[in-house]
This record gives structure tokens, sequence and C-alpha cells, in this order.
């Protein structure tokens, strides 16, 4: 069996909805019948074979190729399986996913791993704003899993966030942790600025020192047995997260916001 | 049967079924590992009184542990699952989240899992930190020495309590000496705990007392001051005996432990007072799993 591949045809003039491709939906399907499937297509309905050319069988197993940044919902509610995306992609990548794992060689739009239950999501160009947040309005971000940014971030970074892992091995945006409930966001670069803005809870985890609001208080510099369990778990990921030379133990605590619960804590690197 | 002069009873252990679990104690050092790890199997010596048998299974590398620090592995055995979870969270709670440096993991992966850290993180009175990490659920307890970091459960599996073997010699320093030489071949056999002082026990019970209110008392068979006055067990020449208990993950495991054993003592033989190999057998009354001795020496 060869991976199901979707090459697109010609960089879509709207943008194009890609929510049915994901293994659950196309399991038992045959070649023709997934070609008939119709995508939305900014007004428009339009057949996967119009915009794709298809090859392959492995639905456990996809492969978008030329892929565009007008590409949205790639992976939404993905439950199993892999997707492999060649390129850019839009927004709500892997929104709302339940397992598997996605892939993107280039950059990814906003809302990227947006209410994400579990899974692993790696981006190896540079991602938009708000990955791993909440719909707008909704009050719980990502839940689970992984999100691997090897590039930069863009704002928001974990806006509303519940659980899980955010891995940025370049720079954050603005309001980076904003309004965290919970998890783990760790960023190798800089961060901008109201780092934690009203988080609750949860971990910021740095390289380099920020700058902090008011509203973060210092807790000391110490030695936290967790991070080296933490920094295991990153050794399966292809990132410089795995690289044990980028471990450490000892950090600097900051506590806030305290202008929220307060419960939170950025843990910079010494 | 006799192995280097010293006989091997036809007879068996008699053995009950248990529920068991395992945690990982690490801290800074080897020696403050151990310290919480005494503390946690303290007074468990037997379910008749202390509401369940516990025992230092072994010393960790640093290599061997979640967190890279030296360990200990302890085991906890119980009658029931509820008991056993109760005894596991009242022992972490007072022995090792309260021992300087310590951390607490689990030492069973699947079975059911029983709360480990799962409660005690309320002692962070809200300041507590949850982090699942790679499928495992771990919190972080602010403490005075900085943070107690503990996973949330640990697994509970079926397993063996109760095999056993006696040792039958001329002399009471003799019957230690082989005793002692028989904990130390042991300690090297995984997945079983020796759960008494020293992993020996000098007051072995017969099921039963004379006395209403107790379920068990002296093995006056096997007493050698009663040599003359009850149904006894001992020959003349037999002036000390001594048991060893092992608790056990499986039926298997304690027939190693026993063969290990008493290989130990029969090395020392004859020549050194050993005399008899025994086991404590109440008739089939008491458990399913017996381990027959010549069978084990076979």
């Amino acid at each position: 069996m060869s991976a199901l591949t979707f090459s697109l045809k010609q960089t879509p003039a709207q943008r194009l909805d890609l929510s049915p491709l994901v293994s659950q939906n196309l399991q038992g399907l045959s070649l023709a019948e997934i070609a008939a499937l119709e995508l939305q297509n900014g007004k428009a309905k339009r057949r996967v074979d119009e915009v794709f050319s298809i090859s392959g069988d492995d639905v456990q197993n996809i492969v978008f190729n030329a892929s565009s940044d007008k590409l949205d919902f790639i992976g939404k509610q993905l439950e199993g399986g892999s997707i492999t995306v060649n390129g850019d992609v839009g927004a709500y990548l892997g929104l709302n996913m339940k397992s598997g794992s996605i892939l993107v060689t280039g950059n990814s739009g906003i809302y990227s791993g947006c209410e994400m239950k579990n899974g692993l999501i790696e981006i190896h160009g540079n991602a938009g704003d708000f990955i791993g947040g909440a719909l707008p309005g909704n009050k719980q971000g990502m839940k689970g899993g992984t999100i691997l940014v090897k590039g930069n971030a863009g704002a928001r970074v974990g806006d509303h966030m519940r659980r899980g892992q955010i891995l940025i091995e370049g720079n954050a945006g603005d309001y980076c942790g904003s309004r965290m409930l919970a998890g783990t966001i760790a960023v190798m670069g800089d961060t901008g600025r109201f780092l934690g803005y009203a988080m609750r809870r949860g971990t910021l985890l740095l390289w380099k020192q920020p700058r902090l609001s008011a509203t973060f208080n210092d807790c000391g510099s110490h030695t936290l047995a967790f991070l080296p369990i933490l920094f295991a778990s990153f050794k399966s990921l292809n990132s410089r997260f795995a690289d044990s030379a980028q471990a450490f133990n000892r950090v600097q605590r900051f506590g806030g916001d305290m202008a929220e619960t307060g419960r939170g804590e950025v843990l910079v690197k010494l | 049967m006799i192995i280097n002069g010293v006989s091997i009873d036809n007879t068996f252990a008699e053995a009950f079924p248990m529920k068991a679990t395992r945690a990982i104690i690490t801290a800074q050092n080897e020696k403050w590992a151990m310290i919480s790890a005494q503390a946690m199997t303290g007074f468990a010596t037997s379910v008749i009184a202390c509401g369940c048998e516990a025992g230092i299974e072994r010393v960790l590398s640093p290599e061997e542990t979640p967190d890279g620090r030296p360990g200990v592995a302890i085991m906890i055995y119980a009658m029931g699952g509820k008991g056993l979870a109760k005894q596991l969270e009242t022992r972490a709670g007072q022995c090792v989240l309260t021992s300087p440096t310590s951390a607490l993991f689990a030492g069973i992966e699947g079975g059911k899992p029983i709360p480990l850290g799962k409660n005690l993180r309320y002692f962070g009175d809200s300041f507590q930190i949850a982090k699942k990490i790679a499928g495992k659920r771990y919190w972080r307890v602010p403490v005075m020495d900085g943070e107690f970091l503990t996973e949330a459960t640990t697994g509970m599996v079926d397993a063996v309590g109760g095999g056993n073997f006696l040792v039958l010699a001329e002399s009471q320093p003799q019957a230690l000496a082989a005793c002692e030489a028989a904990i130390e071949a042991m300690k090297q056999i995984p997945n079983v705990i020796m759960p008494f002082p020293g992993g020996v026990v000098r007051s072995g019970s017969k099921v039963g007392s004379k006395y209403p209110a107790l379920g068990a008392s002296t093995n006056d068979a096997f007493c050698p001051t009663l040599k003359g006055m009850t149904k006894t067990e001992l020959s003349p020449e037999i002036e000390s005996v001594m048991e060893i208990v092992i608790d056990g993950l499986s039926k298997e495991d304690i027939d190693k432990a026993m063969r290990v054993g008493i290989e130990a003592v029969c090395q020392l033989g004859a020549a050194n007072g050993i005399r008899r190999i025994s086991a404590g057998n109440y008739g089939g009354k008491l458990g399913p799993f017996h381990f027959h001795l010549q069978e084990i020496m076979a």
C-alpha cells in the first residue's frame, strides 16, 4: 500500500476546506468515491478531483503535495493515522484532532492545533497566531497532545490552553500563554510582550530571559525534579528539544499572573 | 531428600492470594532513598496486625530510575485492594513526602491503577501543579526543601503471599547465620520481598489459639523449649528454628526465591549445625498455593 496522495493542481482563488480528507472519513472508500467527495471552496463546492490529482490507497497515511496557505482545516478531528503536508497550510490545522500525527514542511496559518485533544502536530516552518488556542468565544484551548514548531510562532500561543505541550524552537510572539489554564509551553527563542497575560495555571519554559509584566513575581532559582523527566519525554521528537545538550533542570521561577489566579509559572533557564 | 547433610522434609509451604504494588523512591543519594524506603516499609511484617506486608525489593541505579537519581524499589502486599491502596497512600504521605529530597514513582506498569500521589497533592494547598508527561500524570507539590515530585498512580496486581520455609538448627546462632545467608541470596531475586525483620521470623505461628480472641498463636510444634510438652515436630538435637516468609508477584517468583534461599542454607550444611528444612503447612486450610520443598529443590 502506498500513501494516499493529494497533489494540488492549482492554488485555489478562494479558501478550501479540507476537513473531509481525514483517515476516519476515507476508510473503506474507493479512489473514485474519494474523488467524488465535495469540498467547500469559498462559496462553491468542488469535487476533490477537480482540485487534486489523487494517487495511492493507504488512508492511514495521507500526503498533500504542493500545498498552499489557502488550504484550511487539514486534519480536522483526525482520529489516527498520519498526514504529511508538503508546503504551507492555512488556518485551523488539526482543529479538534483526537489522535494521530500531522507533519507540515512549510508554514501554518492561524489556530493550528486549536482545541486539539491528543496526537502530534509538527510544523517545520513558522506558525501563525493562536496555536493550540481556543476558538473565539470558547473557554478551553488545546486539551492534550504536542505541537512542535521548528520556526517561529505568532501571537497568543496557547491562548486558553488546558493541557498538553507546545514546543517552539524559534521565537514566540506577544501574549504567549495568554489566559492559559494549564499545560506546558516551551520556547527556545525570544518571547514577545505580555508573556503569560492572565494565565491561571500552567508552565512557560524559556531558554531566554523574557520581558515580564509586573504581575509576575520572582520565586527564586531552583532545581526542579520534573524537568529531567519532561526533557526525557522529548527524546522521540525530531527536534532540537530532543538534544540532551538543550536540557536543564536549574531555573529561575516566576509566579503569575497575579492579576489572575496566579498559580502559573514562568521557568527561565539558568 | 538430603542436601549436604540437611534433610529436606517431604512437605509444602502454604500461601494465599494477595494484592501487591511496587513504588520507586528516589532521592539525592542512595542513603536518603534508603532511609525513606525503610520508613515506608516499617511496621509491615505481617498482615495479621500491620495491615500490610512490605519490604525493600532492591536498590536501583540512577540509570534505572525515572528521574535519573539513585533509588530504591519497595513492594507492598495486602489481603485486598482497598486495604492496599490505603496502606500505600498513608505510608507514602508519612514516610516519603516527608523525607528530604525524595520523589516517588510507580513501580508497576499496567494492573489496576491505585493512588500514589493523586491525593497527596492536596498537601500543596492549591499550589500543587500537575504535569502529564508521556502519558503519565505527575504532581509537583511545593514543600520546604523544594518540590516533592510524585506520580499520580501506580499499578496494583494479583500476587501471592506467605511462601515460607523453616530452618531447623542445632543452635540459635547457627539458625540465624543460615537465615542470613539465605536472605542475602534471596535479595537477588526480583519480584519478591521477605517482610519480616531482616527477612527472618523467629515466631512462626499456627492458625488458631487457646484464647478465642486470637486468630494465630505460637507454632508450638516447632518450639524447641516445648519438645517434651506438646506434639512436637522436632528431634532432640534441634535447639532453634527460624522461618523465612516470602511474598511474590507470582508463584514462580516465590519458587525461585525459595530455591536459592534453601540452597544457601544447605551450602552451610550439617557441618554448621543445619539439620532440616521444613515449611509452614496448615493442612491445606490456609491457602491454595502449595510450595512442595522437594519439588522446588529437585
